[in-house]
């Protein structure tokens, strides 16, 4: 795999995330360097999940701000969006259509006009039902495909929610395979687990040294 | 570019699969029409009188009926995660939904109206204006639609929460499509309302975008 030519840091100051009435975690920094992992842990409802679709944009932080390449994202939020992968715990995976023809799709999506589909769905064991609608797919085999979508297009920063979720020990290999590979070439990636995952020199964060009390009034 | 028109080809792709979906538009719209004359009986001059309302209004019931499917798939199945991450603007990738939404909803409504307009008795004179009508103003039914089928995202009835914030806001092509129909049988003419029909269309077309995607922020938080 060539190296990312664009990848650089990605640092979180003083992040607070607010979910409705709630402040789920405050005052938490995190810092995700080229070529870093970093594992999220902590029990259901600390925060993984917000944390990772706060740092993907699709949350906006109550407090604090997220730097990449040293400036503020909010600057060129397309150029930021461009560099990140996100893949959260729903597929988004069309019954109708075939593993082929999502990837396609994703691709498009990011503007990527020659992606790598044969080699994406080689890495991920999909090779066999490629052509099938994925309606037909068991839901570890749905998970895989939206992995795929890492290996179809390169992006330095990779966002994993629970990427093991519904995966057997061969996809779990394989998914360990493709984060050395990725961090190898210099990308970063930030995994939200329960399960143990084998990333060497990953940097764990646990995010309960930050929840704030269920029913915490408002202070942000 | 590559994005918009790959969201276009992959809503098409999937609408083609999906066959059912327009066909339960079209069935919609060509039941609703036929109800009627059998409820206001089968008297040739009133039902003339009314039939251009009657495709309107059941052009309009059934587009709201298709509506749901706009955003409701892509919320539900964390496809429009990636969609808000992609190389586009939310703002272009709402107008490409739109867009498709229109390829595969509007444009068949369009394409039954003079059929259904033989069951109501349409003035024959009056069809070009009515079919016309209904192809400038079923755009802005899409678009105007994306708006309140992204604000209706995430409640516990959309369906009806959905309904109730389009109805009034389809007023307008309503009044100006039947208007215009009426219009090109007098000495009026047609004109003037089918340019008003096109102005609502071409004023949806950049405005509501930004009102849907505002709205699909809020969803996606």
């Amino acid at each position: 795999m060539r190296p990312f030519p664009e990848a650089t840091e990605l640092v979180g100051e003083n992040l607070a995330c607010r979910r409705g009435e709630r402040l789920v975690f405050e005052r938490l920094d995190c810092r995700l360097p080229a070529g870093g992992a970093l594992v999220l842990t902590g029990p259901n409802g600390s925060g993984k999940s917000s944390l990772l679709r706060l740092l993907a944009t699709l949350l906006v932080p109550a407090s604090g701000r997220l730097l990449w390449d040293g400036a503020p994202i909010t600057q060129d939020p397309a150029r930021y969006r461009g560099v990140l992968h996100y893949v959260g715990h729903l597929d988004g995976v069309k019954p109708a259509l075939t593993p082929r023809e999502m990837l396609g799709f994703w691709a498009a999506l990011r503007g990527v006009r020659r992606p790598a589909i044969d080699a994406a769905l080689a890495a991920f064991g999909l090779d066999r039902v490629a052509d099938w609608p994925c309606r037909w797919l068991s839901a570890g085999q749905r998970r895989r495909l939206a992995l795929a979508r890492l290996a179809a297009a390169p992006a330095p920063v990779w966002l994993l929610d629970e990427p093991g979720a519904a995966l057997d020990d061969d996809g779990e290999a394989r998914l360990e395979a493709a984060i050395a590979t990725h961090c190898a070439a210099g990308g970063s990636v930030a995994v939200a687990t329960h399960q143990p995952i084998a990333i060497t020199d990953a940097t764990t964060l646990a995010l309960d040294a930050f929840a704030t009390p269920t029913g915490d009034p408002l202070t942000v | 570019m590559n994005a918009f028109f790959g969201l276009i080809h992959h809503d098409l792709r999937l609408a083609a699969r999906q066959g059912g979906d327009i066909g339960l538009v079209l069935g919609f719209f060509v039941l609703a029409v036929i109800l009627f004359p059998f409820g206001v009986g089968p008297e040739p001059e009133l039902l003339r009188r009314i039939a251009a309302g009657i495709i309107w209004v059941a052009a309009l019931l059934a587009a709201v009926l298709s509506l749901d499917r706009l955003f409701a798939g892509d919320h539900a199945d964390g496809g429009l995660d990636l969609i808000a991450l992609s190389a586009m603007p939310l703002e272009l990738a709402v107008l490409a939904k739109g867009a498709a939404h229109w390829l595969t909803t509007g444009l068949p409504l369009v394409v039954v109206s003079p059929v259904l307009a033989l069951f109501v008795d349409l003035d024959p004179r009056a069809l070009p204006v009515l079919v016309l009508g209904l192809l400038l103003g079923t755009p802005a039914m899409s678009l105007i639609g994306a708006i309140a089928a992204a604000l209706s995202l995430g409640a516990r009835r959309p369906g009806v929460l959905m309904t109730l914030i389009i109805l009034p806001l389809y007023l307008p092509p309503l009044i100006f499509g039947t208007a215009a129909v009426e219009a090109s049988l007098s000495a009026e003419g047609a004109r003037a309302h089918l340019l008003l029909l096109a102005a609502l269309s071409l004023a949806a077309l950049p405005l509501a975008p930004f009102a849907a995607a505002a709205a699909l922020r809020q969803a996606l938080d």
